[in-house]
Order: C-alpha cells, then sequence, then structure tokens
C-alpha cells in the first residue's frame, strides 16, 4: 500500500539487528508495514518474530539499521533525535503490556502526564485527564491509586493516559496479556472504538488470539519479515485461528 | 511535571526518609563538628580577641599567643623609640594558682594590664566598675571564674569576695565577660604592678608588649618597623598573630586530624547513603521512567525532575541537619561547652556540600535515565 493522506504508518525494507558479532541476532530482516487511518491493526505472530521490535521503530523508540519509517506523513528515520522525541511526544499515546502506571501518583495525575510533558498548565491537565477517566469508564476515580483498582481498570487509565493528548497514532504493546478474557474484550471493544470514532490509527502487537475478532487489518509477521497484512475478514481470521 | 517528580519521590516513603536521614545526618555532623572545631580554635585565640591590641610584640622565638616567652621590663621603653609607635604599654600574662576559701588551689588566667590606660581591659563589665581594678589587691573576674572559681556547696563568688594568688590577698572588684580560653582557665584581670606582685618573681616578667600604630601608618607598617629596628622581639599585627595561632595548632596538634575524620566520614556517609539510596529509588523507577521517556520526555525533562527531587530533599536534610546543630549550639552556650562557633561561612559551605552530595547523587542516575532506551518498556 503506497503512503496517501489515510496512511498512518508506511515502513520500508526495515532492517534491526541486536548485539555485535558473532552473537549478532537480526530482529528484522527487510520488513514491510502499512497502517491506515481509522482501523486497528493487529501485528501477530510467533515470539521472537520481530513483532515488538518493529513497533520500536514505529514510535521511534528505536532506529532502525536500513529503512525508511514515515508516521503521520514525517519521515522519522530522517530526524533527529530530539525532533523524534517531540514528535512522538506531540502525535503517538502508548499502551504498554504492563499498564506502566506510576504507582504513587493518583489516576488523575497518571492519565495528566502526556498534556504536562506537552506544557499544558496543570489545573487544564488534570480537567481534561478527569474527562477522558469519565469516557473509560472511570469517572469519580480520579484520586485514586493504582493499587486500588483491578488489571482492567488498570488498563483503562492507561487507554485513558494515551488518548488524553488526543494523539492520531496509538500504540499498544501486548494490552490484553494482563487481562482475563472479558476484560480484555471490554479494552479491546474500547480501542476499536477510538479507531473508529476519531479517525486514528491505532496498532496493537499480540499473541493473543482472543482478540483477532476486533482488527480491521491483520499483519503476520514471522522471522524479522512481515508475510502478509491484510483485511479481518472471516477467511483471514479462520486461517489465523486455524 | 516537577509537582509529579516530588510525589513519586515522596510517594515511595521508604526511600524519601532513608535518603532525607542521610542527608540530615551528614548536615548535622559536619555542621556540629566544625563548628565545635571551630569553637575550639576561637578558644586558642582568646588571649587575642580579649586583649585586643592592634599590635603584639613578643620575645622574639614566640610562635603563637599562648606560649609567650618573658621580656624585660625595659623591652617596653625599645618598642616605645621606635619611629612609628604611637605608643606602647606593658602585659602580664601567666597561669597561676588561686586558693579558695575551702584551701582549694585552681588554676586561674592572669592578666596584668597597664595600670595608667587600662589598655586589653574587657570589653564588656558585667557587674562592679572596671576603675576600682587600680584599687591595692584588686582583681575583676570572668564570667567562667563564677563556676571555676566557687567552692562545692558554696555560692558563686560575687564582688567584694577575696580569694588568694600566690599567697597575695585579692579582692574581686568587678565581674566582666571574655572569651573563654582553651585550657579552660578563668581570666582574671587586674594592674600590670599588681600581677607582679601576684607571680612567682622571675628575673624577667613582661610578657608582651601591646602597641599602637602612629597616626597614618597601619599595623602592618608599624610591626614592619619594629622589627626592623629592635632584636631579640619579634612584632605581629592582631590578625597574622591570630592566623599564625591557628596554623600553629593546625601544625603542631591532632586536633584538626581527629575532628577533619569525623567530618570526612560524614560527607562519605552522606554521599554513601544519599547516592545509593538514590540510585537505587532511579532503579525501582526505571520502568516508569522509561514510559515517560517513551511518551516523549527528553533527557533534559527528566534529569531536571531527577534534580529536583534530589535538590528538595536535599535542602530539606540540611535545614533539619542545620536546625539539629544550632539545637546542640544553643545547648552548648547555655552549658558554657563543648565550644561552639557556626559563622556564616560554615552554613554556606554545608550548604554548597550537601548540594554537591545530592548532585553527586542525581549525576549517576541522570547518567543511568540518559542511556535508557525508550524502548525498555516494550519488553514485557
Amino acid at each position: 500500500m503506497p503512503p496517501s493522506p489515510t496512511t498512518a504508518v508506511a515502513a520500508f525494507r526495515i532492517t534491526k539487528g541486536f548485539g555485535s558479532g558473532a552473537a549478532r541476532t537480526m530482529a528484522l530482516k527487510g520488513a514491510d508495514f502499512t497502517a491506515a487511518l481509522g482501523e486497528l491493526q493487529l501485528i501477530v505472530g510467533p515470539s521472537g518474530c520481530g513483532k515488538t521490535t518493529l513497533l520500536s521503530i514505529i514510535a521511534g523508540t528505536l532506529v532502525p539499521d536500513e529503512g525508511k519509517v514515515l508516521v503521520l506523513g514525517e519521515e522519522l528515520t530522517q530526524m533527529s533525535k530530539g525532533r523524534v522525541t517531540d514528535f512522538r511526544r506531540r502525535n503517538i499515546g502508548f499502551i504498554f503490556q504492563q499498564f506502566n502506571l506510576i504507582p504513587t501518583l493518583t489516576l488523575v495525575e497518571n492519565a495528566s502526564v502526556p498534556l504536562l510533558l506537552n506544557g499544558v498548565p496543570r489545573s487544564k491537565a488534570e480537567r481534561a485527564a478527569n474527562a477522558m477517566l469519565e469516557q473509560v469508564g472511570l469517572a469519580g476515580r480520579g484520586q485514586n491509586y493504582p493499587r486500588q483498582l483491578s488489571g482492567g481498570q488498570q488498563q483503562r487509565v492507561a487507554i485513558a493516559r494515551a488518548l488524553v493528548h488526543d494523539p492520531r497514532l496509538v500504540i499498544c504493546d501486548e494490552p490484553t496479556s494482563a487481562l482475563d478474557r472479558e476484560t480484555g474484550h471490554s479494552v479491546m471493544g474500547l480501542l476499536k472504538e477510538v479507531a473508529r470514532k476519531a479517525d486514528r490509527s491505532v496498532i496493537v502487537v499480540t499473541h493473543d488470539p482472543r482478540v483477532y475478532d476486533f482488527a480491521d487489518r491483520i499483519a503476520e509477521m514471522e522471522d524479522g519479515r512481515v508475510l502478509t497484512n491484510q483485511l479481518a475478514s472471516p477467511e483471514t481470521l479462520h486461517a489465523l485461528h486455524g | 511535571m516537577f509537582h509529579l517528580a516530588l510525589k513519586m519521590l515522596v510517594g515511595d516513603r521508604a526511600k524519601f526518609f532513608m535518603l532525607l536521614g542521610g542527608l540530615f545526618f551528614a548536615a548535622l555532623l559536619m555542621t556540629q563538628q566544625c563548628a565545635v572545631f571551630f569553637g575550639l580554635l576561637s578558644w586558642t585565640t582568646s588571649h587575642i580577641s580579649n586583649i585586643r591590641s592592634k599590635v603584639w610584640v613578643v620575645e622574639a622565638k614566640v610562635e603563637q599567643v599562648n606560649e609567650l616567652k618573658p621580656l624585660r621590663d625595659t623591652d617596653v621603653s625599645r618598642v616605645r623609640s621606635v619611629a612609628g609607635v604611637a605608643w606602647a604599654v606593658p602585659l602580664y600574662v601567666s597561669v597561676l594558682q588561686a586558693r579558695l576559701a575551702d584551701g582549694n588551689f585552681k588554676p586561674i588566667l592572669c592578666v596584668g594590664l597597664d595600670s595608667t590606660s587600662l589598655v586589653g581591659r574587657p570589653a564588656t563589665i558585667l557587674e562592679g566598675r572596671l576603675e576600682d581594678i587600680r584599687l591595692p589587691n584588686s582583681v575583676i573576674i570572668d564570667d567562667l571564674a563564677l563556676q571555676r572559681l566557687k567552692t562545692p556547696n558554696g555560692p558563686p563568688p560575687k564582688v567584694g569576695d577575696i580569694f588568694e594568688i600566690n599567697d597575695r590577698e585579692a579582692r574581686i572588684v568587678a565581674i566582666c565577660k571574655s572569651d573563654r580560653a582553651f585550657f579552660g582557665y578563668p581570666y582574671v584581670f587586674t594592674t600590670y604592678d599588681q600581677a607582679l606582685q601576684f607571680a612567682p618573681r622571675q628575673r624577667k616578667m613582661l610578657s608582651a608588649v601591646l602597641a599602637e600604630p602612629a597616626p597614618g601608618l597601619t599595623p602592618q607598617e608599624t610591626v614592619d618597623r619594629i622589627n626592623a629596628s629592635v632584636t631579640g622581639m619579634k612584632a605581629w599585627t592582631e590578625d597574622t598573630f591570630y592566623k599564625d595561632t591557628i596554623i600553629w595548632y593546625f601544625k603542631n596538634t591532632g586536633i584538626p586530624i581527629s575532628f577533619g575524620v569525623t567530618i570526612i566520614l560524614g560527607l562519605i556517609v552522606g554521599i554513601a547513603i544519599s547516592g545509593q539510596t538514590f540510585y537505587s529509588f532511579v532503579l525501582e523507577n526505571l520502568k516508569n521512567l522509561g514510559a515517560l521517556k517513551a511518551m516523549g520526555a527528553s533527557n533534559f525533562k527528566l534529569a531536571s525532575m531527577l534534580v529536583v527531587q534530589v535538590m528538595t530533599v536535599g535542602l530539606i536534610g540540611y535545614g533539619l541537619g542545620m536546625g539539629a546543630a544550632s539545637a546542640f549550639g544553643a545547648a552548648a552556650a547555655q552549658r558554657g561547652n563543648p565550644p561552639f562557633y557556626l559563622p556564616w561561612q560554615l552554613v554556606a559551605g554545608v550548604l554548597a556540600v550537601i548540594l554537591f552530595i545530592c548532585l553527586a547523587a542525581a549525576s549517576l542516575a541522570i547518567i543511568k535515565v540518559s542511556r535508557l532506551e525508550a524502548a525498555v518498556v516494550f519488553r514485557g
């Protein structure tokens, strides 16, 4: 798929290796990948196939050895480290496998972090964070601490934090792996809604076959390459579910 | 973000209090030990601070104010004869034995002043009249003598009381305030002539000559002229005598080493506890800091947050440590010992050291965080 106004991410011939000499391991071996706005895109594949490395490169937290990465029309691989950090701060929301909520901060403080990093005044950031917590079903819990919530509720806070600064790209690393089936479904439903309603691109790396049904498009990886990247039709899902 | 940084720090109670404790302990130990050390040094120069003369002329071999060697009485005239000296007066200083009413003997520092001018007289008279020192057998005792010359179970000595110095009657005519001497003996002021009566007879009795520069001359110029003109004596300005006395104690006693070791230990303990605790705090929060980095926090922003955290706890620890040291100083001032002198330079110096400890602790953490890859948050 060539880059177009609806293309959120386009990565071409990405290679990335770790270590040096005989111990060097190639995590990505010329991977191509695209994701569109308004879609929830899954990246699936066996452990060690390079999913997380590809996600880190798309997020700008890792620099590829070779290849070109365009995110929301900007070529990350041509930017300085500082500009990539700025870009990430403004345009990307993150949802992590282990939620990564700061335990000593309240939910509203956790959710307001991206706005504060973008220079929004504290009171305004906290108002927006409270509103976002309400949207993810945690109205009135803003002054609680993460330890007072269940895993699903914590992931909802992470979603609120990822969306509070209205990013156009949301990157999720195994968002349901620490959750039970029902909570995982609820979280994926929320992410699907985010992708559709706000014309954002949501990219989810997952091992969890229970969430395939929520995908608009599924990229399958193996041995450092993207084998297929196609619409999530019943046939695709059937093939993936085995 | 800084309010969140502080909340992150305070939220981890155990680490916060350990960090605070380390810095408090370091500030307290360094301040208290330095202040006691400075207090001791101020005791070594108490003759200079109590007698207050711009120029001191002493025997040529004298190295510091507490080891005055005797001169001939005629040496006063030799100093007076130097062009550049406005006037010069004799001074007697020696340790004598006072015999109390109960028959007990106590050492005193007897200071004999020129009876006409009373140059070197105590600055503050607490009770009685200075002029009465000229009456026969009269002495002025200092406030320390109220404790030292007190008989067991008896009241402290007062104006009008009598004791003996070298079998001669000494009548207290006034009580003054003075800086305490290094050996802890009380000062007893009298006239020069009277002091010679109290002291055991020796061939040379003069301890020092106190001189005033002629109008238009600095003390140093007068000192230079005296040193160029008279033999067998050495002149000092008040400042150089003070400094050389302190340097002598640095070189010839174990006091600086003993205090220095404690002060350095305080510094090392402060750095070790604070550095280690803050570093482990950062290590425990590495995943969170990585998440912040992934979300777009720059290295500078994270470093600023770490500096704010460590500086805040440093300033609190410093404040508590300085407060505790001051409380110790207030208690010491009430009791009269140990010596305690807390100049502003020490207050500022300890602050600088604590901030240095904080920056050292923060710098390790900053290096760790700046090398942290934001991608770490995607690795499970």
